[in-house]
């Protein structure tokens, strides 16, 4: 079983929800990166999520593309990505990686070498925002031959119909996009977010992670009732940006209440207390 | 590919459903906008045949846009080459003052039917720009257009334009501050207000079904320059010739020449500082292909697969990707690509303007920088059409400052 399969089973026999936060590598530092991954673990990360950083991420808000440019200009490539989750590896064996990024620097490095060097690496999933699966038939093969979790994207514009390809090809989980828009920006409307995910649930036999518009506590908390996994991205980044000048103690010790405030939002909803 | 595989190809098969024009385009778009195109592609399948789109498409470009654009022949150009006779496609003289409105003509249209208030557009040069916010003034829809921050400045006089329509001109400060920015940052208002706007696409790039689309709307540049030239010579051109920035003005040029085996075609892209100086704007001649704003096609990118900044001196060259159809045209050998300089496209701006009394675009004037090289290797009894795709208003800060007039 590929570790996000296992963790998400060992999650659901407990009745827990999974928090899966969001970094861009290579921000603000890419020497601090691991360190970064290993602190989220400690504060109550199930999952993790790293972003590739690519020079044109269309999809992503101001926070997000502000941290890509902090780590273009260091010159990360997403060779460097893979040497840091080979590094992450070497201290922690069980928590699922999955990287989020665009198809061109993949391309860029072939779609088969990417695939055999990320499983090398100890990555379990790969998220392409500009990958639909009409267009990835050849590519998601691949990856899915050396084992790699192909997670899609799913928006609350998706008609059911496109639904079945999405069923087929992806692994791991899904992605639910809480919202029409860019990455932290806008905020999810709970009401809308489970009916699309009641609906989602009928054709896509796969944990549901629902991200984009969770900007707080209070968020997380209403996401939890209806997906088994919370993303947040955009917030944790504002932080990073805030200490983009600090050395790394500060940076995580700046993340810490953060990570607490959602990690008790979501067990809260787990236990169906109020918050 | 060969010549007589070209024979074979029954060009009007292009795209295919996907988009795709062999391995080039397709759709690489975000979930979130995977259905807004799939509803455009079938609502455009629909209509684009459809009679009464067609009439009230043509009523416009004729009483609107003031088509057909003349051909009209440079004699006294085509005697001081000493070569080829070449013939100029007055797009310039088009409603805006370049090809762009024929596209967004179109593309307003189909906004209408698909019930949308709200038109956004990304623009370099601001031709694009302008001709989206007249035909949103004319429709009363609201309008917004994407333009990078450098561009803002060295287009002002297209600025202004815009603003005066109505529009609001939102300038990006992200990345290279050029065209490439303004098209994220169009894409992410488009997949933010998806429910009520309208994306009208400059050229014939982005996601399917815009390549198809736009082409369709500009190829009757090429339509009314074959017969023209039938018409005036008797005879069709040896050459056809344009600009290439995404790619507009050259596919609607030569769409209705590609089955014309006899006709060569060159398209003519932003040779910027010289391409053995990492200073251009040429991804056809120079690039390699990738996945950028949605299809696949000939990109301007490092060895990690990140889309590197280019330089031209015109803003709508100033962009590192291609319409796919071009990059398909370029690898089964339909089509052939050169660059002019900064420099050389200087030059073919002030031959045209002095010895023909017609001001183009600097963009324009890339394709002219070219006929000087190849029209006096040319008989004079053969013929060159050129797409004189704008005029050069809007780059008059630039030039004054070039050519050391007071502005
Ligand atoms: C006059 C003119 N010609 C050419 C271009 C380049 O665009 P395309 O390659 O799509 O024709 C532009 C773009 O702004 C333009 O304004």
């Amino acid at each position: 079983m590929n570790r996000i399969e296992a963790r998400f089973a060992s999650l659901q026999a407990q009745q827990k929800t999974a928090l899966i936060p969001y970094i861009t590598a290579g921000d603000p530092h890419p020497d601090m990166t691991v360190a970064l991954m290993h602190h989220l673990v400690a504060q109550g990360a199930d999952l993790l999520e790293l972003g590739v950083p690519f020079s044109d991420p269309l999809a992503d808000g101001p926070t997000i593309q502000k941290a890509v440019e902090r780590a273009l200009a260091h010159r990360v490539t997403l060779r460097n990505v893979l040497a840091m989750v080979t590094k992450f590896r070497e201290r922690d064996d069980q928590t699922p990686v999955i990287l989020m990024g665009y198809l061109n620097p993949i391309e860029a490095m072939g779609e088969a070498e990417f695939a055999k060097s990320a499983v090398a690496a100890g990555l379990d999933g790969v998220l392409t925002v500009d990958m639909p699966p009409e267009e990835s038939v050849g590519y998601h093969q691949t990856l899915a031959e050396q084992g790699l979790a192909c997670v899609f994207l799913v928006s609350p514009t998706t008609p059911s119909t496109r639904l079945g390809a999405i069923a087929e090809q992806g692994k791991g989980f899904v992605y639910y996009v809480s919202l029409k828009g860019v990455t932290g920006v806008g905020q999810a409307d709970a009401g809308d977010v489970a009916s699309h995910v009641a609906a989602l649930k009928q054709h896509v036999d796969l944990p549901v992670g629902i991200g984009f518009g969770v900007r707080d506590a209070q968020a997380a908390y209403k996401m939890a009732q209806h997906g088994e996994a919370v993303i947040i991205g955009s917030v944790l980044v504002n932080i990073i940006e805030q200490y983009q000048q600090a050395g790394l103690d500060e940076v995580l010790a700046a993340l810490t209440p953060k990570m607490a405030e959602f990690r008790q939002a979501i067990d809260a909803a787990d236990k169906g207390e109020s918050l | 590919m060969s010549n007589s595989n070209i024979q074979t190809i029954d060009f009007s098969q292009y795209p295919d459903k996907h988009g795709h024009f062999g391995p080039f385009g397709g759709i690489f778009a975000p979930e979130t906008l995977m259905a807004p195109l799939e509803a455009l592609r079938d609502q455009y399948e629909m209509v684009k045949d459809d009679p009464a789109f067609k009439a009230e498409l043509l009523k416009d470009y004729q009483d609107y846009i003031g088509r057909p654009t003349p051909l009209y022949h440079a004699k006294r150009w085509s005697d001081h080459l000493g070569g080829a006779q070449i013939f100029l496609k007055r797009e310039d003289l088009n409603h805006t003052g370049a090809h762009k409105i024929n596209n967004t003509i179109g593309q307003a249209l189909l906004a209408k039917r698909l019930g949308k208030t709200r038109i956004i557009a990304e623009t370099g040069a601001g031709q694009h720009g302008v001709a989206s916010a007249t035909v949103a003034a004319r429709l009363g829809l609201e309008c917004v257009v994407y333009m990078g921050a450098d561009d803002v400045v060295r287009q002002a006089p297209n600025v202004a334009r815009m603003k005066m329509l109505g529009a609001t001109v939102v300038p990006v400060e992200s990345g290279t501050r050029t065209l490439k920015d303004a098209l994220n940052e169009a894409m992410r208002d488009w997949v933010t207000n998806v429910d009520n706007t309208f994306y009208i696409i400059g050229t014939v790039a982005g996601p399917h079904p815009y390549p198809m689309m736009v082409r369709d709307f500009q190829a009757i540049i090429g339509q009314e320059a074959r017969q023209q030239m039938l018409d005036q010579e008797g005879a069709l051109p040896d050459v056809v010739m344009a600009c290439v920035g995404g790619g507009s003005n050259a596919m609607g040029l030569f769409h209705a020449f590609l089955p014309d085996e006899s006709v060569r075609i060159i398209g003519v892209e932003a040779g910027g500082d010289g391409l053995d100086t990492q200073r251009h704007a040429a991804p056809l001649c120079k690039g390699t292909p990738g996945v950028l704003h949605g299809n696949r096609t000939y990109l301007m990118q490092d060895e990690a697969g990140q889309i590197m900044g280019t330089h031209s001196i015109s803003a709508g060259l100033d962009y590192p990707g291609v319409g796919p159809e071009l990059a398909w045209l370029k690898d089964i050998g339909r089509a052939e690509f050169v660059a002019a300089t900064d420099d050389e496209a200087m030059a073919g701006w002030r031959d045209v303007t002095q010895m023909e009394g017609i001001i183009s675009a600097l963009e324009t004037s890339h394709a002219l920088a070219y006929v000087m090289k190849l029209a006096p290797t040319m008989a004079k009894t053969q013929r060159i059409i050129i797409n004189l795709s704008g005029r050069g208003d809007k780059d008059m800060n630039t030039i004054a400052k070039i050519e050391g007039f007071e502005f």
